[in-house]
C-alpha cells in the first residue's frame, strides 16, 4: 500500500508500485496539488482574520504614530493609552459585569423554561402538542421588531426599561421558543423502558424529569446553555429597549453608541473592540467543541 | 383526529412508530399532570411574544405618534400607504440582497470549503490542520456585532480607514467613500455580512461530511470518478438535508437582519441599505409613527412565515422524490 498519501513529508509523485495503478495515480495527482489547495485554504484564512489582524495591530498605536504611518505599520511601540482610555470612558468593569449577569441568568432561565416545555411535549405527550410546538417554532420566527414597541411600552409600564431585567427576560423566552422545539424532539426519543420503569416504581413526574431525564440530556442542556449565553452576550436588541444608561449598559450597547462618538481615535476604537472581543475569544477556545457541536445540533436534530 | 400523524412540525412524531392504538398496560394513567410543566413557558411565551404580537397588530389599525399621543382607528390605511411608499419597497429590495450575502453566497462557498477541508486537506494533510482552519473561518460568527460594526466601520472609512489606507499607498489618487456612497454602500454591507456568514454553513457542513459513510466514497473512487464527479454525484445529495436547514435559517435570518445595519449604516445613505426591520425602528423611534412602523413589522412577519412554509414544502417534497424514487 502506498504511504504517499499520509507522509506528511510532501513528496509529490514518486515511482510506485505497480499494483492498483488507477488508484494510486489519482492519489499521487491529488498529492501534488494538496499543497496548492492548503497554501489557497491558508490565503482565504488570512483573508478572514485580517480584519481582526488589523485592529491588534492599531490598538497598540499611539494615535500619532497612526496618522504618520498608517494602518499597515507595524506598531513600534506598546501603546496602551488607547486601552486605558477606553477603559475610563466607558467604565468597562461595570459593563462587563452587566453583560455578564444578563447573559447568565438569560441563558438559565432559557435553558430551564426550554426543559419544563419539552418535558410536557416530549415526555408528557400531552394532547393538541403539535399545534403547541407549531407555536413555539412560530414565536421562534417573528422577527424583533413586530414585539419591539409593544415591549418597550410594557417595559416602561412596570418600570424595567433601563434595566438589565428587560434583557433577562426577553432574552430568555426569545430563546425557549427555540430551545423548546429543540428539546422537544430529543425528549421525544427518550427510551420509554426507562421512563416506565420510573412510573412503576412510583415516581412522580417530578422525579422523573431531574432523577431520570435530566442526567440523560445534560449534555444537550450544556450546550443550549453556552449557545443561549453567547448570543445576549454578542447581540443587541433594539437600543430603546435595551438599557442605555451608563449603570445598566451591556458591553455590546455601549460599545454601539461609542461608535458615534467622533471624538475617539483610532487607536481608542481598536482597543475598545478588542477589549470586547477578548472575553468573546476566551469564551470561544474553552468551549469551542461544545460549541460547534451546538451548532451542528440546532441543524441536525 | 390523530395527533400522530406524522408531520414535519411535530417533532416528536417521527420516531413513535410502535405506539398505535393499543393500550399498553404499562402506561402512565393520566398526561394531565404534564400540563403543568407547561405552564411557566407558556405563560412566558404569552407575556413577552404572544401578547405583543397582538398589541403590533392592534397598533397597525391606527395612527398613532406613541406615548401619550390619541390613538386613532384608521383600518387599514398603514397597508394601503406602504403599497405607495418607495422606502417600503426598497427595504424588500435589499432583503433580496441580504440573502444573497447571507444565505446564496456562504451557502455556496460553505459547501466548497467544507469539501476541500474535509476531502483534502482533512485525509492528506491532516485533520487538526482542517480543524484549525474550520475554527479560523468560523472566528467572525462568534464576534459582538458590535465589534464588528466599529472594525469596519474603520476599516471603510473615507479619510482615516484601512482600506483606503492601503489604495493610497498603492497609488489609488482619491478612494471612495465606501459608507457613504448610495452605490458603495450596499456591496460593502454585504461583503461584511459574507463575511459574518461564511463559518456557519462551513461547521454544519464539515459536520455532515463527517456522517457519510466513506464505502460511498471509495467505490466510485474505484470506479475511477474525479474528484469533482463524486462531489457532484455524492457529496451534495448526501448533504441535502443540512442544506434545506440551512437554508432555512439563513433565510429567515437575512430577512430579520437588524443589528449589522445599525452599526454600520443606519440604512443610509439615502435609504440604500435600508432594510424592513431598520425601516420599522426608524417609524418607531425616529419618525413616531407607530402605526405605520407595526405595519411594516407586521407585513415582514407574514413574509418571513410564507417564504418558512415555502422552504419548509419544497423540503418535504424532495424528501417524498427522494423516497419515491428508490
Amino acid at each position: 500500500m502506498t504511504t504517499a498519501t499520509t507522509g506528511a513529508t510532501g513528496a509529490p509523485a514518486r515511482p510506485d508500485t505497480p499494483r492498483v495503478v488507477g488508484r494510486t495515480r489519482d492519489r499521487h495527482h491529488r498529492g501534488a496539488w494538496r499543497w496548492v489547495i492548503l497554501a489557497l485554504c491558508i490565503v482565504f484564512a488570512i483573508g478572514m482574520i485580517a480584519p481582526f489582524l488589523l485592529m491588534v495591530m492599531n490598538a497598540f498605536k499611539s494615535p500619532a504614530s497612526y496618522s504618520s504611518g498608517g494602518p499597515l505599520q507595524l506598531p513600534t511601540e506598546l501603546y496602551t493609552e488607547g486601552l486605558v482610555k477606553f477603559w475610563n470612558a466607558t467604565n468597562f468593569p461595570v459593563k462587563l459585569w452587566n453583560s455578564i449577569w444578563t447573559s447568565a441568568l438569560a441563558a438559565l432561565f432559557g435553558v430551564l423554561l426550554s426543559l419544563l416545555t419539552a418535558f410536557a411535549i416530549g415526555v408528557g405527550r400531552i394532547r393538541g402538542r403539535m399545534w403547541i410546538v407549531l407555536v413555539f417554532l412560530l414565536a421562534n420566527m417573528l422577527p424583533q421588531e413586530v414585539l419591539l414597541y409593544p415591549l418597550y411600552t410594557m417595559a416602561q409600564q412596570v418600570g424595567l426599561n433601563n434595566s438589565g431585567w428587560a434583557i433577562v427576560i426577553i432574552f430568555a423566552v426569545i430563546q425557549c421558543a427555540f430551545g423548546t422545539y429543540l428539546l422537544a424532539s430529543v425528549l421525544g426519543t427518550f427510551p420509554k423502558a426507562l421512563l416506565e420503569a420510573a412510573a412503576l416504581d412510583g415516581a412522580t413526574t417530578w422525579r422523573i424529569l431531574w432523577q431520570v431525564v435530566y442526567p440523560i440530556v445534560r449534555p444537550t442542556l450544556s450546550v443550549l446553555l453556552l449557545s443561549f449565553f453567547i448570543r445576549p452576550w454578542n447581540e443587541f436588541l433594539s437600543p430603546p429597549v435595551m438599557p442605555t444608561t451608563p449603570d445598566s449598559e451591556t458591553v455590546p450597547i455601549a460599545l454601539a453608541s461609542l461608535q458615534g462618538d467622533r471624538m475617539l481615535d483610532v487607536p481608542t476604537l481598536n482597543a475598545g473592540a478588542l477589549l470586547s472581543l477578548l472575553p468573546t475569544l476566551v469564551f470561544f477556545l474553552i468551549f469551542q467543541r461544545t460549541l460547534t457541536r451546538g451548532v451542528t445540533a440546532g441543524a441536525v436534530k | 383526529m390523530s395527533n400522530d400523524a406524522p408531520s414535519i412540525i411535530d417533532p416528536t412524531a417521527a420516531p413513535a412508530p410502535s405506539r398505535g392504538r393499543a393500550p399498553t398496560p404499562g402506561r402512565r394513567p393520566s398526561t394531565r399532570v404534564y400540563w403543568l410543566y407547561l405552564l411557566p413557558g407558556g405563560i412566558a411565551l404569552t407575556v413577552v411574544i404572544i401578547v405583543p404580537f397582538a398589541m403590533n397588530l392592534w397598533y397597525s389599525l391606527h395612527k398613532w405618534k406613541g406615548g401619550l399621543a390619541p390613538m386613532r382607528w384608521i383600518g387599514f390605511d398603514n397597508y394601503v400607504d406602504l403599497m405607495s411608499d418607495d422606502a417600503f419597497w426598497r427595504s424588500f429590495q435589499n432583503s433580496l440582497w441580504m440573502i444573497v450575502a447571507m444565505v446564496i453566497v456562504p451557502t455556496l462557498v460553505g459547501i466548497v470549503l467544507a469539501a476541500v477541508l474535509f476531502d483534502v486537506v482533512g485525509k492528506n494533510i491532516g485533520t487538526r490542520t482542517a480543524s484549525f482552519l474550520r475554527a479560523v473561518y468560523y472566528l467572525p460568527q462568534i464576534l459582538p456585532i458590535a465589534v464588528a460594526g466599529i472594525v469596519w466601520n474603520w476599516i471603510f472609512n473615507a479619510e482615516t480607514g484601512a482600506l483606503n489606507e492601503i489604495l493610497r499607498s498603492l497609488g489609488v489618487t482619491d478612494p471612495p467613500n465606501w459608507l457613504g456612497v448610495p452605490g458603495l454602500a450596499l456591496p460593502a454591507v454585504m461583503i461584511v455580512l459574507v463575511w459574518i456568514q461564511i463559518g456557519y454553513p462551513t461547521v454544519i457542513f464539515m459536520s455532515a461530511l463527517q456522517r457519510v459513510a466513506p464505502e460511498l466514497y471509495e467505490a466510485a473512487e474505484i470506479d475511477g470518478a474525479g474528484w469533482y464527479r463524486r462531489f457532484r454525484a455524492i457529496t451534495i445529495p448526501q448533504i441535502r438535508p443540512e442544506t434545506f436547514v440551512i437554508t432555512l435559517t439563513c433565510t429567515i435570518a437575512a430577512l430579520k437582519v437588524f443589528a449589522p445595519i445599525y452599526v454600520l449604516t443606519r440604512g443610509g445613505p439615502e435609504g440604500s441599505t435600508l432594510v424592513p426591520s431598520y425601516y420599522t425602528f426608524l417609524n418607531f423611534f425616529d419618525k413616531s409613527k407607530i402605526g405605520y412602523g407595526a405595519a411594516v413589522a407586521t407585513v415582514l412577519t407574514f413574509v418571513i412565515i410564507v417564504v418558512a412554509v415555502v422552504i419548509q414544502s419544497l423540503q418535504a417534497r424532495a424528501e417524498r422524490r427522494e423516497e419515491e424514487g428508490r
